[in-house]
């Protein structure tokens, strides 16, 4: 019992730590900020970094707790963002913004979490890489839909309309609100590092709490073994379908806040790419590390703006760097490497003592 | 009459999917890797026969050899650099990110050596079109087709009947005992690869044959939906490789002509998603039953 | 403790990234100097001016991913205007210093980039070179007010602020041009549309042209879309033009896909009329290209490499001469002439490098709507809300070369 007690609160000092050391850095940031130290280019990467942090730590709950692998995590961004940017689109000015811009979250979250629960009854049913591919034409056949579909609103209320702007049928003065291809653009510039920080809190006391719940250990106990968790009682299809819920949720609320900061969102964003994107930094933080998805977010995203001075050069850098990294932290002989190094450093250390 | 023109216009961009989804499924199946720069190293391809067709003026079937014996090298020098050092890392992402490394190298080093205007391909196949009851099938198709057809029966003559072949079988079906029974698992593997890889290079110049345009980022769309086209068959699965990459071609083509070119794209994944669901290892896959 | 290991892994490769990411960050203003003082090395001015007695101008376009070409080109397009005015004294006076970022057409990154040209200390930016990013910096330009020119930024939203300008037509505007084009010279009554649905330029351009046809008494009999995940195949796009008989196809698309096009209509045995925009220009200059396929296209362009018109010589001549031979597309000219618009705006307004960037945005504003403009893209004046005037160019490709219509 002492032992077990012993370990829990090992779990939340660990918790603790995370939360720790994310409100340092943002205290630090702030007050760097405050002191006029920061350049406009860190000033504009932060809301950018927290919303794929978000996206990470969520993408880490399939990947790493969950287990599966799910390339579509992109078109839950973008359905967020949609959701979210066309009800701003439209209470704009209607409601005081401050609570505008958190129902927009909310929204944007709940769309995320439903279609993430309606994709998810499906696709649960496969996994490895077919579950993979299953997810990654979910996110092309958002894409292709949206990249087709209109808005409008006019004193009648909402239209929609498929392919054409021409048969939204506004009457005069009504506003096209999603365009096509062309998207959705002048959605207000809510979004800034204070509320990115807060969500990103959010995001992590949601997903430590879950993972250190009994429901957590059941869904980890799905991932090492699904069918002894099945036959111990383990309702497979609910918890997994569960872990999926909350991260395509979670990444919702992110894309609520991308839709809130730039002036425009097309879906072009929104293709397999980002979704690999999310990947690489859950990949490099570490499966199932969610400190490691935060710590791996910031390094890869601001590489490459801190590449800039190379020029035509920088994605060739970026491309070699990104392999290296992998190499050198998941690499079996790499590690073996590194574990040698730190004993020595380690047997050093007390030859000096 | 439009009918059999859309049909044969699906099978002849469907071969094009077949040929590249070939080398996809012959490195999955054996190296159980997705090998997401198989994609660019068809760019790579079609850029050597490019480069040797239009710049050094030697004629269309010994540029492909260039290209097939350089994309060999690369395939195998990519092998043991990048993907060899992680196949017993502790989880299988490893290695689909460094796929994903090396893609993103190979399309910037194809955008810093040969800049980023689009090229024209000659077309490698100088035949006149075939007229089969009024409806013209251009040479390129048919060559495709049957440079499918032969890769495929090729490959599995080669995996069922030779040595290495059935040594590959065996390191697909368990690595470690593959080892243990003196077969050379790395050796096998690299063969693998550089199978694939030379492979990828016929891919590339029948592909920019069909569609003469060459760009660094050519080959990344084609990659996955050739992808999608070996899943759909069957991962794995040679024949089903094939069959896959036809298949969807005509779907792709059948839905854009009879449902609407706009939402094209979402009919082939909504298909595929289908196909998954009812079968779940694809058209030809080997259900894996897991054990306890 | 097994996560602990991790995390020391994880940070020690952060580190080691972050090391190799600061020597680049500290080594990047170096080479961004470097490249800027050999540019103004080879005018009179010499070293590289301090801040309040140089223009810094920025630049922002794709130069990797999937539209890398567009923004090569406008990249080139401005430094060659830079290098000219620099080699003859400056704007009233003053060097030009110039910088150009990479956003891989993504709007996101483009404001990053709009972000580190700011700590350069740019005061006026030529660009972005897409539309979808110009919208995003244009909100953030529009923000801080600072000027904006962009030079191929078509859709209407890229120049919302009252700080923005385009030297390019605006989408609508290509769209409404091209069918009263072919509605007022009769080129023909039944037509085909093959347009990319996943882009904005192209969807824009389409959705005005169908309006614009009613209008026009044109009959739209087939509008087929394709999209950026599948832009190799036309046929059967082409076989449903073929089979609604329609005359004219009108491709509102890039010349990358209008060249595939072409070919496979060719193949085909259909031969209509072919229309398109300015995102046809490009389509001679591809590299080992059959122009026998291109004859008899037709095209609304600003700018046409092999026109006869001096401006024009003269620019594709020293485009060529800078830039390894390779011939010019329509969005160097375009940026090529951004920058001698911004020179003349800038004398106009008897504006000099110490202003506040706020302060020259409100002079040049001014200015541009009192200027005429004559460049390689024609006459140009603009009005108040940043659109140009000019009057659309149609060229047909005969025998290899653009001829005016």
């Amino acid at each position: 019992m002492g032992k077990l007690k012993n370990s829990m609160r090992k779990i939340t000092k660990k918790n603790l730590m995370t939360y720790i050391c994310l409100a340092i850095g943002f205290v630090i940031i702030q007050s760097c900020s405050a002191g006029g130290l920061l350049t406009f280019q860190i000033k504009g990467l932060l809301v950018p970094v927290c919303i794929y942090i978000i996206c990470a730590v969520a993408l880490n709950l399939v990947v790493g707790i969950s287990g599966e692998l799910s390339l579509g995590h992109a078109g839950f961004l973008c359905l967020g963002a949609y959701g979210a940017a066309i009800f701003s689109k439209i209470t704009n000015g209607l409601i005081p913004d401050p609570i505008r811009f958190l129902l927009a979250l909310i929204i944007g979250a709940a769309v995320g979490a439903l279609f993430g629960f309606l994709i998810g009854i499906p696709v649960l049913r496969l996994n490895g890489d077919y579950l993979a591919i299953v997810t990654l034409a979910f996110c092309q056949i958002i894409q292709n839909l949206l990249n087709v579909f209109y808005i409008g609103v006019d004193k009648h209320g909402l239209h929609v309309a498929m392919q054409d702007p021409t048969k939204l049928e506004l009457e005069e003065g009504g506003q096209v609100i999603v365009k096509g291809a062309q998207g959705i653009t002048g959605t207000p510039k809510d979004a800034n590092f204070i509320i990115g920080i807060i969500l990103v809190f959010i995001t992590l006391f949601i997903v430590l709490n879950l993972i250190d719940s009994r429901t957590g250990r059941a869904i980890m106990a799905i991932r090492d073994n699904r069918i002894a968790a099945e036959s111990i009682g383990i309702d497979v299809t609910k918890h997994k379908l569960l872990a999926f819920t909350i991260s395509a949720g979670l990444v919702g609320m992110a894309g609520a806040l991308y839709s809130h900061n730039l002036a425009t969102l097309t879906v072009a964003k929104f293709d397999y790419n980002t979704s690999i994107l999310i990947l690489v930094f859950v990949v490099l933080g570490g499966i199932g590390n969610i400190r490691g998805s935060i710590i791996a977010t910031v390094i890869l995203y601001v590489l490459p703006e801190l590449l800039r001075g190379l020029q035509t050069y920088r994605m060739l850098i970026y491309a070699i760097v990104l392999i290296v990294i992998m190499l050198f932290s998941w690499a079996p002989g790499a590690i073996a490497f590194r574990q040698r190094i730190m004993e020595r450093l380690k047997n050093r250390g007390k030859g000096v003592q | 009459m439009s009918f059999f023109s859309y049909l044969i216009n699906g099978v002849g961009l469907g071969s094009v999917y077949a040929i590249i989804a070939l080398g996809y499924t012959m490195v999955y199946g054996i190296a159980k890797m997705l090998n997401f720069a198989h994609g660019d190293v068809i760019m790579i391809g079609a850029y050597i026969v490019f480069v040797a067709m239009t710049s050094l003026g030697i004629p269309a079937l010994p540029s492909l050899i260039v290209a097939m014996i350089f994309c060999l090298v690369l395939g195998v020098v990519i092998e043991k650099v990048a993907y060899r050092p992680l196949r017993n890392a502790a989880s299988k992402l490893a290695v689909l990110i460094t796929a994903i490394g090396v893609s993103y190298l190979l399309q910037n080093i194809a955008l810093l050596v040969f800049g980023p205007n689009p090229k024209s391909f000659s077309n490698i196949v100088k035949l006149p079109p075939v007229s089969i009851g009024g409806i013209n099938i251009s040479s390129t198709t048919l060559v495709t087709i049957a440079a499918s057809v032969v890769i495929m029966l090729v490959l599995t003559f080669f995996v069922k009947k030779t040595k290495p072949g059935q040594a590959m079988q065996a390191v697909s079906e368990d690595r470690g005992a593959a080892g243990l029974m003196g077969i050379n698992v790395n050796g096998t593997i690299s063969l693998t690869f550089a199978i694939g890889s030379a492979l990828a290079a016929v891919a590339g110049a029948l592909m920019c044959s069909s569609y003469p345009i060459l760009d660094p980022y050519t080959g990344s769309m084609p990659g996955i939906k050739a992808f999608v086209a070996a899943v759909f068959g069957g991962i794995g699965s040679i024949p089903g490789a094939m069959i896959g990459g036809i298949l969807l071609g005509i779907i792709e083509n059948l839905s854009k002509a009879y449902i609407s070119s706009q939402i094209a794209d979402a009919i082939v994944f909504a298909v595929l998603i289908i196909v998954l669901l009812v079968r779940p290892a694809g058209l030809f896959g080997k259900n894996v039953q897991e054990k306890v | 403790m097994k996560n602990w290991k991790r995390f020391t892994a994880i940070v020690a490769a952060g580190a080691m990234a972050l090391t190799m990411a600061a020597c680049g960050g500290s080594s990047s203003g170096n080479t961004d100097n470097t490249d800027a003082s050999s540019a103004a090395q080879a005018s009179s001015a010499g070293e590289a001016a301090a801040p309040g007695q140089a223009w810094y101008i920025g630049g922002i376009g794709p130069t990797t991913g999937g539209a890398a070409s567009y923004g090569l080109a406008v990249k080139n397009g401005i430094q060659l205007a830079v290098d000219e005015i620099n080699a003859a004294g400056g704007i009233n006076g003053y060097p030009i210093e110039y910088a150009f970022q990479d956003d891989e057409h993504n709007a996101e990154k483009s404001v990053n980039a709009y972000n580190a040209l700011k700590d350069w200390g740019m005061q006026l930016l030529i660009g972005t070179v897409t539309s979808t990013p110009c919208v995003a910096v244009e909100a953030e330009a529009e923000a801080d007010n600072m000027f904006l020119l962009t030079p191929s930024g078509t859709s209407v939203d890229a120049i919302s602020g009252a700080n923005a300008f385009r030297l390019c037509f605006s989408d609508p505007n290509q769209g409404v041009g091209a069918a009263q084009y072919i509605g007022e010279h009769n080129l023909a009554k039944k037509i085909a549309v093959i347009y990319d649905s996943s882009d904005v330029y192209s969807s824009g351009i389409y959705e005005k042209f169908a309006e614009t046809a009613k209008e026009e008494n044109l009959e739209i009999v087939c509008a087929e879309a394709f999209t950026a995940q599948s832009n190799k195949d036309f046929t059967t796009q082409v076989q449903k033009a073929a089979d609604a008989g329609a005359e004219l196809v009108f491709l509102p698309i890039y010349y990358t896909e209008a060249s595939l096009i072409l070919q496979q209509c060719a193949a085909m045995d259909y031969a209509p009329l072919f229309f398109g925009c300015d995102g046809l220009d490009g389509l001679l200059g591809v590299e080992n290209f059959d122009t026998s396929l291109a004859e008899g296209v037709m095209l609304l362009t600003p700018y046409a490499a092999n026109s006869d018109d001096p401006l024009s010589v003269a620019f594709t001549d020293a485009y060529k001469a800078a830039f390894n031979n390779e011939t010019p597309i329509q969005f160097a000219a375009d940026a090529y002439d951004c920058v001698y618009a911004v020179k003349q705006a800038i004398e106009k307004a008897g504006a000099t490098p110490d202003m506040s960037v706020s302060d020259l945005c409100e002079a040049l504003k001014t200015a541009m709507t009192e200027i005429t403009f004559a460049g390689v893209t024609g006459e140009i004046t603009w009005e108040a809300d940043g659109e140009p005037n000019k009057t659309p160019k149609a060229v047909i490709i005969e025998n290899g070369s653009y001829k005016m219509l």
